[in-house]
């Protein structure tokens, strides 16, 4: 397939893996942002064609991980009440709240709905009036423009029964917040390329110059990651610090300005909890001005007990890259993606649930009973 | 950009109430939820020797003959969909699930289960696409029930088929996981994934520039075709619900075998393999209601191909993978780039991602 099987081919992969071997004189450790990087890298084995100086660990960017639990049960609250169609993406359906998963709440009767875009849900207000459709409006900037055009777009039409429940999360306070840890072990990233696609680079600069770390812009194939850990190793060997542009195909500098007009013009920046990391300040985004009046969290207060949180889940240090998935001693054994001790085993992008389906054996971990139906 | 310095993380991660007190809908998703819910719950209650044999049907000795027996209930939306309607997918399932177990379908009984208000004519279409199905795999109808609901009950229509079948006097030996060999070759008759695309792309209002029909068809030919040419089948399942990822989890569970799968070997087509980029579905997991995957020693592969591809259902027959010399209960394939990684079996329904 064109754009696809070129990024996936078996010699090219060799070729690229081959200088990053050449290159590399020490352990370097890199961080790649996003969800969708870490579900790659995984799915293709690609780090069964890494020298073992490089160490990939995974980062906080998949919306399902970081999206707190107290939203989660605002979800299923609203979700719950007789005149509401909740819409979501697909994986948000199966993580746990505090006591419920979107899905739970389907099972015991809500009209709970997957939709592959917000627009969608918007149409859905429009053929049930007498209903209060509400869209969970997640992610990372990648997801931003649709959702703010959804708004934008119900505000035109006047669409008095849809709303969004906004957890809008934004990467480079991210980035900064792993950055000023103590804890810190990692030494370059590969930025989240759709993110990129959105808003340019140029944010990521003085990142790189305050932390003097690498920075490079990487795309979602095997051998766009493989090729931004080339740019990165070769830059951590020869002691630069730099934002560079592994995914030109599809990002430029300055990024996608309309659409960062329209996400500037339906919202603004606020700080954000984060799902295992806490509380980052200037880390999100929620409704502003004229578009408050779709905000989910007004138009249906909430008042729900706080969220039950237990110490046995090592989320945030996987999610800082500090610790990988199968060093969690809940990992495969009291964990797993049918009773999720956390969010990163419930999507399919968080990195617990992608070293569960696709990467056990190469950690040695496998085990018989594991490997089958459950229960045998 | 403020600063956004911060000195410490809360560590802290959510214990979930476990889901087991309901049924939800990723119990009949086919993944492992399906199979805690017949380990715990029905296989205590009717535990027998025909039930532990775990296939697609029961093989049953009656008077000396060998007789298999299945069923299967159909709960497809859309009724209709492209390349059939749940009329047809209600007799080729059970008549493929006979297939399974090297048994030549005879007798089918239908159940409906129909919603008040189903037009007549859908009803109708259905009908008489069983009937033609049931044709051409040379099968009888020969007993049926019906049952109405309220008008909200049910999705239209509501299916089951149950069958019965005869094992042909040239099956060698049992023909199930037990009989997996070590260095047996996988091979799987056609391209995967058109069945669950077909109907996610009328649900999702997805259109290609060739419309993706689903592969729904009777297989009964290529097996009996196999048998005839005395290619000694060590197993036979259908690659329906879960896909080949689940199917051949199953297998490898139940036969206490590892399977190695090549990435390159596998048939998707690329308008499959288009959708379910955009889906953000893995094509391993994806239904198909024509195909099956069969295990065969090495040494038989290139007949089996062979017999195959001259059969019109199974035409697109290839070697996707082998049986491994150890043990393992595990599924592993080798990817495109050549690493590897483990095929796990769904825990539930395939969602698909946000990003």
């Amino acid at each position: 397939m064109k754009f696809l099987s070129e990024y996936r081919d078996q010699k090219a992969a060799g070729q690229l893996a081959g200088a990053i071997g050449k290159k590399v004189t020490r352990p370097w450790t890199i961080m790649e942002i996003c969800g969708g990087q870490t579900h790659t890298i995984v799915k293709s084995g690609l780090e069964d064609l890494l020298p073992k100086e490089i160490t990939l660990v995974h980062g906080p960017g998949c919306p399902v991980c970081v999206t707190p639990i107290e939203l989660i049960d605002k979800a299923v609250a609203i979700a719950k009440r007789p005149d509401a169609i909740f819409c979501s993406f697909g994986d948000m359906l199966r993580v746990p709240g505090s006591s419920k998963s979107l899905l739970d709440a389907k099972a015991e009767g809500a009209d709970v709905r997957i939709v592959y875009s917000p627009l969608d849900a918007l149409k859905l207000a429009k053929q049930n009036p007498e209903k209060q459709v509400v869209f969970f409006a997640v992610g990372f900037e990648t997801t931003a423009p649709a959702n703010a055009m959804a708004a934008w777009q119900a505000d035109h039409d006047s669409a008095e029964n849809f709303s969004l429940l906004v957890s809008h999360v934004l990467v480079p306070p991210a980035m900064e917040a792993l950055l000023s840890s103590d804890k810190c072990v990692v030494k370059g990233f590969l930025a989240a390329g759709h993110v990129c696609t959105v808003m340019g680079f140029e944010e990521y600069l003085p990142i790189a110059e305050k932390y003097k770390v690498p920075i490079v812009v990487t795309g979602f194939e095997p051998l766009d990651i493989l090729e931004g850990i080339l740019m990165t190793v070769s830059q951590l060997e020869e002691g630069r610090h730099e934002v560079e542009n592994q995914y030109a195909r599809a990002v430029r500098r300055e990024g996608n300005r309309p659409a960062q007009k329209t996400i500037a013009e339906v919202f603004e920046i606020v700080p954000r909890q984060w799902r295992g990391l806490g509380e980052i300040p200037a880390s999100g985004f929620q409704l502003r001005g004229r578009f408050q009046k779709y905000d989910a969290n007004r138009r249906f207060p909430f008042s729900g007990e706080p969220a039950r949180e237990s110490p046995e889940c090592i989320s945030g240090l996987i999610l800082q890259g500090i610790k990988k998935p199968h060093e969690c001693p809940a990992f495969a054994v009291k964990c797993t993606p049918e009773n999720p001790l956390g969010a990163p085993m419930v999507s399919s992008e968080g990195a617990c649930a992608a070293y569960y389906h696709y990467g056990r054996r190469q950690n040695h971990l496998i085990q018989p009973e594991l490997s089958g139906p459950a229960g045998r | 950009m403020a600063d956004a310095k911060i000195t410490s993380f809360n560590l802290s991660c959510p214990v979930p109430r476990v889901a087991d007190d309901r049924i939800v809908l990723a119990h009949g998703g086919g993944g492992r939820l399906m199979h805690q819910l017949i380990e715990r719950i029905f296989m205590p209650a009717f535990a027998n020797d025909a039930l532990e044999q775990r296939h697609d049907g029961a093989v049953v000795s009656v008077n000396g003959s060998r007789l298999a027996f299945t069923t299967d209930s159909f709960v497809v939306r859309p009724l209709i969909f492209p390349g059939g309607n749940i009329g047809d997918l209600a007799v080729n399932g059970t008549v493929n699930d006979l297939a399974m177990c090297g048994a030549r379908p005879l007798y089918l009984s239908a159940g409906f289960i129909l919603e008040e208000g189903l037009e007549m004519e859908t009803l109708r279409t259905v009908v008489t696409s069983m009937q033609q199905a049931a044709a051409k795999a040379n099968v009888k109808l020969v007993t049926g029930d019906t049952k109405v609901v309220d008008k909200g009950k049910g999705d239209g229509i509501f299916v089951n088929t149950s069958g019965i079948g005869v094992i042909e006097a040239n099956v060698k030996g049992t023909i199930g996981p037990a009989s997996v060999q070590p260095g047996d070759v996988v091979i799987v008759s056609g391209d995967l994934g058109r069945h669950g695309i077909a109907i996610l792309s009328v649900r999702e209002g997805l259109e290609f520039e060739s419309p993706i029909l689903s592969d729904c068809a009777n297989v009964w030919p290529a097996v009996d075709a196999l048998l005839n040419a005395g290619i000694e089948i060590h197993c036979l399942r259908d690659l329906t619900r879960g896909g080949l990822a689940t199917t051949l989890n199953e297998i490898a569970s139940d036969g206490n075998i590892c399977i190695k799968l090549e990435e390159t070997l596998i048939p998707v087509e690329e308008t499959v393999q288009s959708a379910c980029e955009i889906l953000g579905l893995d094509p391993l997991y994806v239904a198909n209601e024509g195909r099956f995957a069969v295990f065969i020693p090495a040494a038989q592969v290139d007949r089996t191909l062979d017999v195959l591809r001259k059969i019109e259902v199974s035409q697109g027959a290839v070697r996707v993978g082998r049986v491994e010399e150890i043990p393992g209960r595990t599924v592993v394939l080798q990817s495109r780039i050549g690493g590897n990684r483990v095929v796990d079996m769904l825990s539930g329904e395939q969602l698909p991602r946000i990003c």
